[in-house]
Parts: C-alpha cells; sequence; structure tokens
C-alpha cells in the first residue's frame, strides 16, 4: 500500500520532472503576451487567447497537441484546412465599409503600394538563408493582415505559423507607435497640411452591392489561388451591403467572427511549444516582421507623395501610409498626424478609403503571389 | 534558378501584378459608378421601403 501511495505521490510530482528551461521561457513569453493584451490593450482579442495557448502547450504532459489532444483537434479541423482565417475573412468583410474607397477609386493604388515591403522582406529573408517557401510566409507578414498571413503560413510553411502570426499581429497593434516616426521623416510640414476636402456620398447602393461580386471575379480571373481569400471577404460585404440578409451579418461579425478569433488564438497559441518555438528563425521572422512593417509605410508615403505630385498636390502624402491592411488603425493614424499640424484637416475618410485599399491590397498581394509561385511550379 | 533570381522575378511580377491588377479595378470601380450613378431620390425611396 505504501508502495501504492508513492507511486501515486510521483504521478503528481511528473509535471516538474518532465518541465525544461524552453517551456519555462515560453510560459513565460505566453504570460507577456496575455500582459500586453489585458493591461496595455494590444489587439486583446487575439493575444489573450494566443497566449494563453501558450502557456497550455508548455505544461508538460498535458497533450494538448498530441494526436486526438483538444487542442490538435482544433488546429488539423480549422488551420490544416484554412477554415479559421477564412470565416475571420467573412466577419471583416461584413465589417468594412468600401464607401470611402469607391468615392476615389484612384486611391486604391496606395493600396498596392502598401504591399511593397512583402516582397522587399521576401528578398531579405532568402538572403539570410530561409527557403523559398519561409521566406514567402515571412514575407507576407508585410500585409499587415493576420489572417492571411496565417492563411499563407499554415499552408506553405507551418512551421513558422506561431512566429508569423505573432509577429504580424503584435506588430498591427503597434501600428500607431511605428508608422508615426516615418510618416514625419518621409514629408514636409508643408506636404503634411495638405487639405484634401470632405468626401462626398456619390456611391448608389447598386455599385456597393456589384463592387464585391465584381472584385472577386476580376480578381479571381487574375490570380485564382486568392479565390478563398478575396472571395470570403467580398461574400462577407456583400451580406452587409445587400440589406437583405441582415441575421447572416450580424452573425459574420459577432457569433462566428468571435467564436473563430477564439479558436484561432489558441491554435496560434498551441504552435509555440518551447522547443519547436524558441530558435534563432523566430527572432529573425520578428526582425523581419518589423522591416517589412516599416517598409510598407516608406512605400506608400512614397507612392503618397507621387499622386501628390500626379495631382497637383490634392493628395496628401500622409494617407498613403494607411495603405496598409491594418484596419483601421493606419487610417486613425494618418488623421492623427494630419490634425498634428493642421488642426482643420480631416483626413480620416480619405485615409479609410486608402486603408480598405489596403485590405483589398494585401489580400491581392498574396493572391497574386501564390499565383505566380504556382505558376513557377514551386508550389 | 537561384534565390536570388527567384526573389527578384517574384518581386517584379508580383509587385508589378499587384499594382497592375488594382490599377484595373479602379477603372472597373469608375465603370460602376458612372453606369450605376448616385441619385439622392432613388436612395431615399429604398430606404423608405
Amino acid at each position: 500500500m505504501i508502495e501504492a501511495i508513492i507511486n501515486g505521490l510521483y504521478g503528481l510530482t511528473t509535471g516538474f520532472i518532465h518541465i525544461s528551461l524552453p517551456n519555462v521561457v515560453m510560459m513565460g513569453v505566453g504570460c507577456l503576451l496575455l500582459y500586453l493584451g489585458i493591461k496595455k490593450g494590444f489587439e486583446p482579442l487575439l493575444l489573450v487567447p494566443i497566449g494563453f495557448g501558450a502557456v497550455l502547450v508548455n505544461i508538460p504532459l498535458g497533450g494538448l497537441m498530441e494526436e486526438g489532444g483538444i487542442l490538435r483537434t482544433f488546429y488539423n479541423a480549422g488551420i490544416r484546412t484554412e477554415m479559421f482565417p477564412l470565416l475571420i475573412f467573412v466577419g471583416i468583410g461584413a465589417m468594412t465599409d468600401f464607401g470611402p474607397l469607391l468615392e476615389n477609386p484612384k486611391i486604391l493604388l496606395l493600396g498596392a503600394a502598401g504591399q511593397f515591403g512583402i516582397f522587399l522582406t521576401l528578398l531579405l529573408a532568402l538572403a539570410l538563408g530561409f527557403s523559398r517557401l519561409d521566406a514567402v510566409a515571412i514575407g507576407v507578414i508585410g500585409a499587415c493582415d493576420g489572417p492571411t498571413a496565417i492563411y499563407v503560413s499554415s499552408q506553405y510553411a507551418p512551421h513558422l505559423l506561431g512566429a508569423v502570426s505573432v509577429a504580424a499581429y503584435s506588430y498591427m497593434s503597434l501600428v500607431p507607435i511605428i508608422q508615426p516616426p516615418i510618416m514625419r521623416f518621409l514629408t514636409t510640414e508643408r506636404e503634411r497640411k495638405i487639405m484634401m476636402g470632405v468626401v462626398g456620398k456619390s456611391v448608389s447602393k447598386t455599385t456597393k452591392i456589384l463592387f464585391p461580386i465584381l472584385v472577386t471575379i476580376l480578381t479571381g480571373l487574375i490570380a485564382p489561388m486568392g479565390v478563398p481569400l478575396m472571395g470570403m471577404i467580398m461574400l462577407g460585404n456583400l451580406l452587409k451591403e445587400c440589406g437583405v440578409v441582415s441575421r447572416l451579418t450580424k452573425a459574420s461579425e459577432n457569433e462566428i467572427a468571435n467564436i473563430v478569433t477564439l479558436l484561432l488564438g489558441i491554435c496560434i497559441g498551441a504552435t509555440m511549444e518551447g522547443h519547436a518555438f524558441l530558435r534563432s528563425q523566430t527572432l529573425m521572422v520578428f526582425g523581419l516582421g518589423f522591416i517589412a512593417i516599416c517598409l510598407d509605410t516608406v512605400a506608400g508615403v512614397m507612392f503618397g507623395k507621387l499622386m501628390k505630385v500626379l495631382t497637383r498636390g490634392k493628395i496628401n502624402p500622409l494617407i498613403g501610409a494607411a495603405g496598409i491592411s491594418a484596419y483601421p488603425m493606419a487610417a486613425r493614424v494618418a488623421q492623427v498626424q494630419g490634425q498634428k499640424y493642421n488642426r482643420k484637416n480631416y483626413l480620416l475618410m480619405h485615409a479609410m478609403g486608402a486603408n480598405t485599399g489596403g485590405q483589398i491590397g494585401s489580400v491581392m498581394a498574396a493572391a497574386v503571389m501564390l499565383s505566380v509561385l504556382r505558376g513557377m511550379g514551386i508550389i | 534558378m537561384d534565390n536570388l533570381t527567384f526573389g527578384l522575378s517574384l518581386t517584379v511580377v508580383g509587385m508589378g501584378g499587384t499594382l497592375l491588377s488594382l490599377y484595373v479595378l479602379s477603372l472597373f470601380m469608375n465603370l460602376l459608378k458612372k453606369l450605376f450613378p448616385f441619385k439622392k431620390e432613388n436612395e431615399e425611396k429604398e430606404k423608405k421601403s
């Protein structure tokens, strides 16, 4: 009987016996993410489940990511099949108003310029010795678009999924800190003071309904590999704009988005097991992700300057920084920076147009990249 | 194909393709606006109905 008691007590110590330094470090990282989400308000909807997932998966012998474990089941069902990021896109589409973009379609080009960082970062990652598909997944952090980054990395570099996703969401939440110094450095005070006038209301309901259908067909024909991504975001937008399926719209932007965000977050956290995550590669991914977002901002502002010249001073280059996909943070940053130098300047709606252009641009860039890779026979 | 050639090709085709696609899309958006112009009265009627 004493032996049975000793064996029983031994069973209670196995967790402590099997824990290793990487697990402890990653539990610390998980707690740090929880702190950032809860106390600092950095993307709490994602960082809280990601942080908790990281803590969970680093408790030895929990078996959560073993075959049959609950997190492995969620992972296989939602990440491997790409279902979670795509469902999130339906919600994003349902929450996005493309009206400001439709008011001034040419600012869609700012959304294209804001993706330049993807490709330059890809080149840097290749130079640092990453494999081609790893470099593609790292470059996509520059899309500044969590679901797109998850979609691409889960498909082509699943071992980098945790690092890529956490980097993408962390830098998205840091946009208000990362962008302003770059915006100020690249623009003159005179440029920052340019007023763009009031955004009118000149888009008909029919145009708003036809827009998601047109985008899906056109972009799908150009880059078929992006149909799942673009199709889902545009489905969500069509639900919103058609006005006859309010229940589905509400479900997409609330219940579905909330449930999937929770499961997606916890699954990403579950990929952060200490031994797999704590590698020099992970640090490089974070470094390259930071560079990607900086390069996106540089390209966006520079393109904004070019458009300013072409339109004879009608475009404020600050809205170029909103050409990334971090919606609506990047647009707010442009508004705040504009008002700092001219209190009467209201750039928000113009920046919102560029920002929604950035959402389309990021998905399009990923779609084009995947289609080109398929054309090259790499995927 | 070495990594540098691969990276440069992907950058040129990828970025060029993205810019070109979005430019074409912006043209279609303009066309949509011209085909279905905003009419205040129509929008108000729709809202009421």
